[in-house]
């Protein structure tokens, strides 16, 4: 059951990621976009982190995804037009790409032990009562710093995007 | 049938990074660029929750709250620098934009 979880989720990430790069109109990427978020959220539960899989939906399915689409009709930006690669990379880039895929793959798997299984449930430590706790008590000083962040993002924002009064 | 392991999620983790740096660099629609840097950060994400699940610890997940976080913030200074580039420059490809090229 996880394996098939794991295996369907995991397929639908990799093509709607392909799919991001490789669509020239921006909202097919990001409706692509959407569905990586998506089924990440299945994955992050099947990795016990419920209160991610539920930020995951939330902030960035619903959140930064809307600001996207609205950035894109508000600009009216169009398909892209297609503009020729050099031979070498037509010829080399996606076995390449392939190669080094493969040879992350090895390393990661050579580097990290096999004896870590993956099951549902599992693993009940991401609990929003579980993530809550760490972030208010230990990790306390680093979350009132990332409100300052946040602060900041909001101001530069304003401050980037408004219209020159004169 | 083999049980899914860590491992299995660093793959998919580098999959989707690669992806998403071949998006940087071969797209030229500054909008599907940083669609494509949320897909990095997102891949960082399976990276520290796979890790929080293999070592019993849920430190790995308040880094992904914060990367979480930080990625949102980064969209929406991004898309903001995006619109006053377009307000000056008429455009959203990233090659037309060569203000600082002598």
């Amino acid at each position: 059951m996880d394996v098939i979880l794991f295996l369907i989720f995991a397929i639908i990430a990799v093509v709607s990621a392909i799919n991001v790069v490789v669509q020239t109109h921006p909202i097919s990427s990001a409706v692509s976009l959407i569905g990586v978020m998506g089924s990440l959220a299945v994955l992050y539960l099947l990795l016990g982190a419920e209160f991610i899989a539920a930020a995951q939906v939330i902030v960035y399915a619903g959140a930064v995804m809307v600001l996207f689409i609205f950035v894109i009709l508000l600009l009216n930006a169009g398909a892209e037009t297609k503009r020729g690669r050099s031979f070498m990379v037509q010829l080399l880039g996606v076995p390449l790409l392939i190669a080094l895929l493969g040879l992350l793959v090895f390393f990661v798997d050579r580097l990290f032990p096999r004896s870590v299984t993956v099951h549902f449930g599992g693993f009940s430590g991401g609990s929003a009562q579980a993530v809550g706790r760490a972030l208010f008590t230990t990790y306390l000083l680093p979350f009132e710093v990332t409100s300052i962040l946040i602060l900041i993002a909001i101001l530069g924002a304003i401050v980037l995007a408004r219209k020159e009064l004169d | 049938m083999h049980p899914i392991t860590t491992v299995h999620y660093l793959a998919l983790s580098a999959a989707l990074l690669l992806i998403g740096t071949v998006g940087v660099l071969t797209r030229r629609n500054i909008v599907i660029i940083l669609m494509s840097i949320e897909l990095i950060l997102n891949a960082v994400n399976i990276n520290l929750i796979a890790f929080s699940h293999a070592l019993r610890s849920v430190d790995g997940q308040i880094f992904a709250i914060f990367v979480i976080t930080d990625a949102v913030a980064e969209a929406a200074v991004g898309l903001g620098i995006l619109i006053a580039l377009f307000r000056n420059k008429e455009t959203v490809q990233a090659d037309e934009v060569d203000l600082l090229k002598w």
